[in-house]
């Protein structure tokens, strides 16, 4: 049993708590929420937001996975969502009476596979551009791509395999429902079961293997890395993710609109996986807890024309975020005023608040694995600076005019 | 055959609109190496300066001189205050920036005038023009005019002045045109300046075809207008003429066919695809290499 | 220091080495590539011993670069073909040939930028058969995922080690001075065990003492390493310290070949540098 034991130390050994901490927040929220549903019940209201919350954390994981470690954009993660919503929905009115009555749980499992299956297939299509083409273009395509699927989803009916009409209205389908009040739980562990399996892939050699291609694509192949397989990997997992929690969609609102799935809807999920901080699980978690929350409780406030403010607000956020994290000209300051120093400074107070004894930093720390655009050297040598293509306002300038031409210009 | 000739002439002048939207992208896309998801909103601020002009003087003119101004000064204040700071950082910073502003000016929109369409018949009724049996909008036929004479000007602009030299040569090597003593920054703060004064025009033209203002009025039209800029040949001023002209043919003539007219907006975006697969260069377009 | 010059420099150490290994590490065809008509490099031939230190020269726009990005894959070749040990690899992708044993540094630095020094060295390391460890084993956490990570951990750490950056391991490689940087992508290279390496003027932006620790680190690696160097460089005290052989080109084409005293002093290259 030594092989065993050494397995178990590898775990332990492996342990961090950053990033388990997210686990057992998630767990805490499952029996929180589950004892509470059982034994004193909760409210509607209360019921939705959470449904909402869970597959909302689920595409903003997924959508993270692009857009933080491949470092492509995606602009139709709504388009891959409203596939499994409407297949895999679709799916379920059949499998739900055709299996036994006792079995729902089983059909919600089997309907998400499926739902998650078809667009992982649709992922590996628009993977696919994703091999020749980058940046706009891509996400140009991956905008074009949700909404092929809104107008076509829009403009189908859908009939029973008898022949009967499932909805009336062209592009509206009434899907299976599984128990409403508890289909938040089933939500919430697959989100854990997501986490779990997106960190386990981006925290190995594979995952390296992709935030090499985003730092560095051609330095990336000429070091043998395969990046034709880790494109559509990862096109394909996170279509798979964004397929299933459209699954999780059509259980929870039960009468899905093909118009919903719309390029908003997409970026609905970009301004949580920038809020999040790109290329930062937790984060995306999180933001996309908040961003559910305020999109659920702004729903009654702001009505008619203020929901205007609302999209004000995501606006500012994705401009301010991705400004404060990317301009070259604001290295100095995010060097001074980043959310780690903040948390350095209090845990520091705090330190000495209680134990008179200054924190000793832990030179081996291991550094944040995501895309920190915040950590971009406050320093320039001055070699570099003389020898990098950097001209004197640190704009980047491909050329310098001593260097040789090469390659088509030669 | 009077309906094939009526097709294609108001697929001319969609196409002129598309044109001259795609003009704005694919200058801005050719000089500041961007893609403005802003651009289509331009419109939408230049129609809703032509709603507020026009209702307080009465003046189809000379709103749309004010739209334009307007339009100008939204182009460059967001050019100065979103996408020059990220001037040298990641595409994928600067595009996220621009959706960002495209979804500020909507918002704002919204706040300002509401969600509701705002009817403009008054300023889009111009009549019709018959030609024996042919009847045409002289809508339809002003915006036709209007395209072309812009796009002739525009052409003459870029490569007979120094400043549309400059802009040339920006576009080419941002680095050697700095060292060349070109301003860079004035460059491309020109550049969208002219492509938003080109989407004021583009939404006038719009409203003369399509007699509403309203929130989202150029989200779809900016879409497909990058879509025509993409088939001519991204960061190509003739490709983007063409693509556009292309692509509002292409539209009229799927909206005229019954069974397709549903499907028109799958199918444009389905040959963006396609093409961008095929051929990324589009059809005018030069090929670039990525240094190694 | 000058009594390895002299050593390295001795004429009779190429053949000593075909004496010893018989071993040809690259061969190249006549190769070429012409981009819409302009001929970028045309009729190169080269042939590299095993273990030899190899200088490719030539003045700005002469088609250094152009070589390695067609002896790497980034390029296909037009004319001609090349073989690494006797097999030949042309036309094979990056990634292929990167697999096969040719690994390269970069003109502008390219190093992955938001990931931390040792994971720079893991990237290259990952795709030994020796630390296979498929997809699934990574998602799972099978006792083989963790095996494996501990194994390249290990090995990427010694590697860090030799060059000097096992402090700097878990800090981001953009956070790097200047010359460190340099290292690290030599360090990232050999990672992917080369039997070919390919620097890309190693130098460029050194000053001297940086440049003559530089050639201390090339000849260590060459040794230590057991790996046959192609280096294109500049810096013609760097050049004739530490190469045996080079091939100067001009406009894309060899212009001379052969024992570095001998090439330095033909009159045509003499020309081609100061005549331009």
């Amino acid at each position: 049993m030594s092989g065993f034991t050494t397995y178990l130390k590898s775990i332990k050994r492996s342990f961090k708590l950053k990033n388990f901490i997210m686990y057992f927040i998630l767990a805490f929220v499952i029996i929180l929420f589950g004892t509470l549903n059982s034994v004193t019940g909760l409210k509607r209201s209360t019921v939705t937001l959470l449904e909402q919350m869970s597959y909302s954390m689920i595409m903003a994981l997924s959508l993270s996975l692009v857009v933080g470690f491949l470092g492509e954009l995606s602009l139709g993660h709504a388009g891959f969502m409203s596939l499994g919503a409407f297949l895999g929905g679709y799916m379920q009115t059949y499998l739900y009476p055709s299996l036994t009555a006792g079995a729902p749980l089983l059909s919600l499992v089997l309907s998400m596979l499926i739902g998650g299956l078809i667009a992982a297939a649709f992922g590996f299509v628009i993977g696919l551009p994703a091999l020749r083409l980058k940046g706009d273009y891509l996400a140009i395509v991956t905008l074009a791509f949700g909404e092929i699927v809104k107008v076509i989803f829009t403009n189908v009916k859908f009939y029973a395999l008898d022949g009967r009409l499932l909805s009336t209205t062209v592009g509206v389908l009434k899907t299976g429902r599984y128990d409403q009040k508890s289909l938040f739980i089933i939500g919430f562990i697959v989100v854990l079961l997501t986490m779990i399996f997106i960190q386990n892939f981006i925290k190995s050699k594979h995952g390296n293997a992709v935030m090499a291609i985003r730092d560095n694509e051609i330095a990336a192949r000429a070091m043998g890395v395969n990046v034709t397989f880790y494109k559509l990997l990862v096109f394909v997992i996170s279509a798979f993710f964004a397929g299933l929690a459209g699954v999780l969609y059509s259980n929870a609102s039960h009468n899905i609109n093909a118009a919903d799935f719309d390029y908003n809807y997409s970026i609905n999920f970009l301004v949580m996986v920038v809020l999040g901080g790109m290329g930062n699980l937790n984060g995306s978690i999180l933001a996309a807890a908040l961003i559910s929350f305020l999109n659920n409780k702004l729903q009654t406030i702001l009505t008619g024309d203020m929901a205007g403010f609302k999209n004000l607000f995501y606006a500012l956020i994705l401009i301010l975020i991705v400004i404060y994290n990317n301009a070259p000209k604001l290295r100095g300051f995010r060097a001074k005023y980043n959310l780690r120093n903040l948390f350095n400074f209090v845990k520091a107070k705090l330190t000495k608040l209680f134990t008179k004894k200054q924190p000793v930093p832990d030179p081996a720390a291991e550094v944040e694995y995501g895309a920190d655009w915040d950590k971009i050297p406050t320093k320039i040598e001055m070699d570099a600076l003389l020898s990098t293509d950097f001209t004197p306002d640190n704009t980047y300038v491909p050329d310098k005019a001593d260097k040789p031409k090469e390659g088509g210009k030669e | 055959m009077i309906d094939i000739i009526t097709t294609i002439i108001n697929g001319l002048s969609l196409g002129g609109v598309y044109a001259l939207i795609a003009l704005g992208y694919t200058m801005v896309y050719g000089i500041a190496k961007m893609l403005n998801f802003a651009h289509g909103d331009i419109i939408m601020v230049g129609g809703f300066s032509i709603f507020v002009f026009f209702n307080m003087i009465g003046q189809p003119l000379l709103a749309v001189a004010a739209a334009i101004i307007v339009c100008i000064v939204v182009g460059l204040l967001t050019e100065r205050f979103a996408y020059r700071p990220l001037r040298g950082a990641s595409p994928l910073a600067v595009l996220i920036t621009a959706i960002g502003v495209s979804y500020l000016l909507q918002s704002l929109a919204q706040i300002i005038f509401g969600a509701a369409p705002k009817k403009m018949s008054a300023f889009s009724d111009l009549g019709m023009l018959n030609i024996g049996e042919l009847k045409v909008k002289i809508a339809t036929l002003i915006t036709l005019g209007v395209a072309t004479v812009i796009m002739i000007a525009l052409t003459l602009f870029i490569n007979k002045t120094k400043v549309g030299k400059a802009m040339l040569a920006v576009s080419e090597d941002r680095g050697a045109a700095q060292l060349m003593g070109i301003n860079v920054n004035f460059v491309i703060a020109l550049t969208f300046a002219i492509g938003s004064a080109l989407a004021a025009v583009a939404g006038a033209s719009y409203i003369l075809q399509n007699p509403t203002v309203n929130v989202s009025m150029g989200s779809m039209p900016g879409i497909k207008a990058f879509t025509a800029a993409v088939i001519g040949g991204i960061g190509s001023i003739p490709g983007a003429m063409l693509g556009g002209i292309l692509l509002g043919l292409i539209e009229t003539i799927c909206n005229a066919i019954p069974g397709l007219s549903d499907y028109t907006i799958a199918i444009e975006f389905a040959l963006l695809i396609l093409i961008l697969l095929v051929k990324p260069t589009g059809l005018l377009g030069k090929k670039r290499r990525e240094k190694v | 220091m000058e009594e390895t010059d002299i050593t390295l420099n001795d004429p009779s150490l190429p053949d000593d080495e075909k004496a010893i290994g018989n071993d040809i590490v690259l061969r190249t065809e006549n190769l070429g590539i012409s981009f819409g008509g302009l001929k970028a490099a045309s009729d190169v031939n080269l042939t590299i011993y095993k273990g030899q230190l190899y200088g490719l020269i030539g003045p700005n726009g002469a088609g250094k670069t152009t070589i390695f990005n067609l002896l790497t894959g980034v390029y296909k070749p037009t004319f001609g073909r090349f073989y690494l040990c006797g097999e030949d690899l042309t036309g094979f992708s990056q990634m292929a040939i990167n697999r096969k044993g040719v690994a390269r540094t970069f003109q502008n630095i390219r190093l992955f930028n938001n990931m931390s020094v040792i994971k720079n060295v893991l990237v290259s390391l990952s795709h030994l058969p020796e630390y296979k460890n498929t997809f699934f084993d990574a998602v799972f956490r099978t006792p083989r995922h963790y095996k494996v990570e501990k194994a390249m951990r290990h090995r990427a750490k010694e590697i860090l080690e030799i060059f000097g950056l096992l402090e700097e391991r878990n800090g981001l490689a953009s956070n790097l001075p200047y010359g460190k940087q340099r290292k690290l992508e030599i360090a990232r290279a050999l990672a992917s065990n080369p039997k070919l390496l390919l620097l890309d003027e190693p130098a460029a932006g050194m000053n001297p003492q940086e440049t003559e620790e530089l050639m201390e680190t090339i000849r260590f690696v060459r040794d230590k390493f057991d790996v046959t160097i192609l280096l294109i460089e500049h810096d013609m005290k760097l050049v004739s310290g530490i190469c045996e052989e080079i091939t100067v080109l001009n406009f894309g084409q060899v212009l001379a070949q052969g024992q570095v005293k001998d090439v330095l002093a033909d009159p045509e290259v003499i020309k081609a540098y100061l005549g331009g």
